[in-house]
């Protein structure tokens, strides 16, 4: 980013805090960005109300020691006739700490410039106290809720939550959010359409064609057409549309008009080339059941 | 002296406490205060339902009219909990249908509704008038059409962020024409199609419709006829607003837009043309809210020519391609902001964010009410974070989410630890803080110095030593939640102060240094807390090792001890 490190190298000496006003007045990174030459006060003040104390420095440790004896379950009366002082120092001691990092930042500053490069990933392994270093992709990171996810997919069909999984290593590319393409099952003269963007395999996609058409496909056996049905009784899971085993099957058009056998290519490849879905009969494909493996065969244009 | 009231007096005099945490303290003063009080209970907060029985919730209070219920984990939003962990509604709307059916408005968060849960709801009450439901699940559009078709006198359906199936899309229908008390309506989450003449319909003759959050499926000519309809709402969420600027339509929806005055929030946007947005800029001044999150399609230069019109904004819920330079022009133009939020606009881009501590510098100096902030930026430094608590000493919320979830001060490559220290010391009146970046057990170290009204903070990545945990422990008197995940906190926090849990509502830890031994402990010392493993995989296959390490541990103070509906994957010690 422009300008980045001058704003930045400019900020720490705006924290002018004036307590005898008994109001913290502050100038944002914005207003004040004079550039390094102009000498800026570090004055750092305490200001409790009636208060005018200045800090001491006090390193870590043995602040935080006091600390801890402070906020021990057991602790004796003694401990809060304390309070006072050792909490003025330990609030001290954060400012005292940004002191420390603020000199450190006019050091920089008669350094020779830099635009710090936003893309700081490989820090976290050159800090100190870290142990640990953040797993790529991490489940659940940012912490985004899977709605809000599922919207950014572009998605308006049905959406598994596994979707999430995929999210950091996945290449982007220049194509629209959506694929919507028309289903239509043999037998069902209502068809439907899908977001293929959606699905991330072929197995999520053989999983939304069964929930899609499952009550459209019992609803069409039953005499029932008005009302609300219940959904659970009568109706039959769509499966095998993949490998020939069940009753119907998944076949595609694609964009060279031919009808194909959904499953032989890698998924972003089919995402690609399809045009339109079917679920047919499996009966009405009698390649399929020669025994030979699934996948090979491209279904006769007749058909 | 109190006692010589009569109790109608006392119930007129607790008529008006409205708040929970009123009518909880006033209950426990002696046994006539509590049994005034429980009799004349309208409005029951249930945080965690899995803490009391619906069978008890009736029992102290029979007369109850409204009820608020969460199920699942907070982290259940971010994938961390099963699906089927639990949350079920339905023993709570089978509990009241039996004994309380003068039930009038149902609040859900995160939790398990069935159809036929739904379908119990519209059969067994009849003065049914409020139906909230936010990120639940398990229901389709069957169950809605059941609502609407059977409660006569509804009022408000609010449907907030839930994953509903669609199987059959013509629930809208199912409002018969005598229902004119729709107030509130929000189907914004929706996916499938609605039948559009239904809700014109709809629309047309409840009078009385103050707040219309419509989905995608909502085209724009059929957004103009509604809002000609309906010049009285208060709150829109517009659905598709992709049209032609060009347009018949676009034009009338200018129009009509002119005198939609009353409008105060709008949202939803969820396909749109940016250049369709000047349409709505007659209405920009009066709006107190503002939500484009859902609205991708939105670059920085129409936000801001859209959003500096927008003096009067009290709440802004943006993504993050306003960029910086946006959120300075947010900082002049709103003056009177009090929340914030900036997501992230492609959660599947990791590296993309577009705003950094500069754009909340900006807002900070430039919006002094600024009380409640959600942040998805890419770097964060200290020297911002101080500035922003001196800036604005009022946060109640303060969450704050770096992309990378161990990003150090981005200029001096340090923890972040000084930073939060700073908010937590600037501002005393913070309820909820999310902290995220390169945290070392300092930060715990003030937060519990600090934070006096804490009562929920969620912790990710951070912290070195057992230590860390144990000053939030100590520190935070009014801790009702703390949430951890992915971080170095152990058996020796976990067991520090057990009694600790009691006064809260339940403790989260996900990939920390817990073991299965000391959860056991904690399970046999404290009966009023159900301890429950979550096992995904085959972690404790073949017997439980004391020392291995838990994956996700959930504990929770209940009064009505195990829970009987835990999947087989959750174990209760």
């Amino acid at each position: 980013m422009e300008g980045y490190s001058r704003k930045d190298v400019g900020c720490p000496q705006l924290l002018d805090l004036i307590p005898k006003e008994k109001e913290w007045l502050v100038k944002s990174a914005e207003e004040t960005n004079h550039g390094l030459s102009e000498e800026k006060k570090l004055e750092l003040r305490l200001g409790p109300p009636g208060g005018d104390w200045t800090f001491k420095q006090i390193c870590g440790p043995t602040n935080e020691s006091l600390l801890f004896f402070g906020f021990l379950p057991n602790t004796t009366a003694g401990a809060t006739t304390t309070t006072s002082p050792w909490q003025h120092q330990t609030k001290a001691s954060f400012f005292s700490l940004m002191e420390k990092e603020s000199c450190r930042m006019v050091e920089l500053q008669g350094a020779e410039k830099k635009v710090f490069s936003p893309a700081n990933t490989a820090v976290p392994n050159s800090s100190s106290a870290q142990k640990r270093t953040a797993p790529a992709p991490v489940v659940g990171w940012p912490p985004i809720r899977s709605f809000r996810k599922n919207l950014a997919n572009g998605n308006s069909s049905k959406l598994s939550s596994e979707l999430q999984k995929d999210f950091s290593q996945k290449p982007i590319e220049n194509c629209p959010k959506n694929k919507f393409v028309k289903i239509n099952m043999d037998g069902v003269p209502i068809g439907r359409k899908v977001d293929l963007k959606a699905f991330h395999s072929y197995e999520k996609l053989s999983s939304a064609v069964d929930e899609l058409f499952r009550g459209l496909l019992s609803a069409q056996s039953d005499s029932s057409t008005n009302g609300i049905k219940k959904e659970v009784e009568g109706e039959k899971v769509i499966s095998g549309l993949l490998d020939g085993s069940g009753e119907y099957t998944l076949v595609y058009e694609d964009n060279e008009g031919d009808r194909m056998l959904v499953g032989d290519v890698p998924w972003h490849m089919f995402v690609s080339t399809v045009k339109r879905l079917r679920v047919l009969k499996s009966s009405e494909l009698p390649m399929l059941f020669c025994g030979s493996k699934p996948g090979r065969l491209s279904l006769d244009r007749s058909i | 002296m109190v006692n010589y009231f009569p109790e109608e007096v006392l119930e007129h005099v607790f008529s008006f406490l409205t708040s929970h945490r009123d009518r909880n303290a006033v209950s426990l003063v002696c046994k006539s205060w509590y049994n005034v009080e429980r009799f004349s209970r309208g409005k029951v907060f249930i945080g965690n339902c899995y803490a009391i029985s619906p069978e008890r919730l009736i029992s102290r209070f029979p007369r109850v009219r409204s009820l608020t219920l969460k199920g699942k984990p907070h982290f259940a939003d971010f994938n961390l909990v099963l699906h089927d962990w639990g949350g079920y509604v339905y023993p709570w709307i089978e509990a009241m249908a039996k004994g309380c059916t003068n039930l009038e408005e149902l609040r859900l968060k995160r939790m398990l509704v069935s159809d036929a849960s739904l379908e119990l709801i519209a059969k067994s009450f009849p003065n049914f008038k409020s139906l909230v439901l936010v990120s639940c699940e398990g229901f389709t559009t069957d169950g809605l059409a059941a609502i609407a078709s059977n409660c006569r006198f509804l009022r408000e359906l609010d449907l907030q962020e839930n994953e509903v199936e669609d199987p059959r899309g013509q629930w809208l229908s199912c409002f018969p024409d005598s229902c004119t008390s729709l107030a509130s309506l929000n189907f914004a989450c929706l996916k499938g199609e609605v039948n559009l003449a239904a809700l014109e319909r709809l629309v047309a003759r409840c009078r009385n419709l103050k707040s219309l959050r419509l989905n995608h499926a909502v085209p724009p000519d059929v957004l103009q006829k509604i809002l000609a309809r309906a010049p009285q709402l208060v709150d829109l969420g517009a659905g598709s607003f992709v049209h032609d600027p060009e347009s018949e339509t676009y034009n009338k929806l200018k129009n009509v837009m002119q005198k939609c005055t009353s409008i105060r929030s709008l949202s939803g946007f969820l396909d749109v043309n940016a250049r369709c947005l000047p349409a709505i800029y007659p209405i920009c001044i009066n709006l107190s809210s503002l939500n484009l999150s859902y609205a991708p399609g939105i670059y920085s230069k129409e936000l801001v020519k859209l959003i500096r019109k927008c003096k009067k904004l009290q709440c802004l819920w943006i993504l993050d391609t306003i960029g910086d330079k946006g959120l300075r022009v947010v900082a002049s133009a709103c003056k009177e902001l009090q929340e914030l939020r900036v997501f992230k606009s492609d959660p599947n881009d990791v590296g993309n964010a577009a705003v950094t501590e500069e754009g909340l510098v900006a807002i900070s100096a430039g919006c002094p009410n600024l009380n409640s902030l959600l942040y998805f930026c890419r770097q964060m430094t200290n020297t911002a974070l101080i500035t922003v608590a001196k800036n604005c000493p009022n946060f109640i919320r303060f969450r704050l989410c770096t992309l990378d979830p161990i990003t150090p001060d981005a200029v001096t490559m340090q923890p972040l630890d000084n930073g939060f220290g700073a908010i937590v010391q600037s501002c005393k009146g913070l309820k909820r803080l999310s902290v995220s970046g390169l945290l070392t057990d300092q930060v715990f170290l003030y937060i519990g110095m600090y934070a006096e009204q804490l009562e929920m903070l969620s912790i990710a990545f951070a912290g070195n030593s057992d230590k860390g945990m144990v000053y939030v422990l100590n520190g935070c008197k009014k801790l009702k939640k703390l949430e951890i995940r992915d971080s170095p906190f152990g058996n020796m926090a976990l067991l520090a102060d057990t009694g600790k849990y009691e006064t809260m509502r339940s403790l989260w830890m996900s990939s920390c240094k817990v073991t299965f031994g000391a959860c056991k402990s904690l399970a046999e010392k404290m009966p009023r807390l159900n301890v429950e493993i979550i096992n995904e995989g085959d972690e404790m296959e073949g017997g439980s090792d004391d020392r291995q390490n838990v994956e996700k541990m959930y504990l929770y103070r209940t009064l009505v001890g195990p829970r009987k509906d835990a999947p087989d994957s959750v174990w209760t010690l």
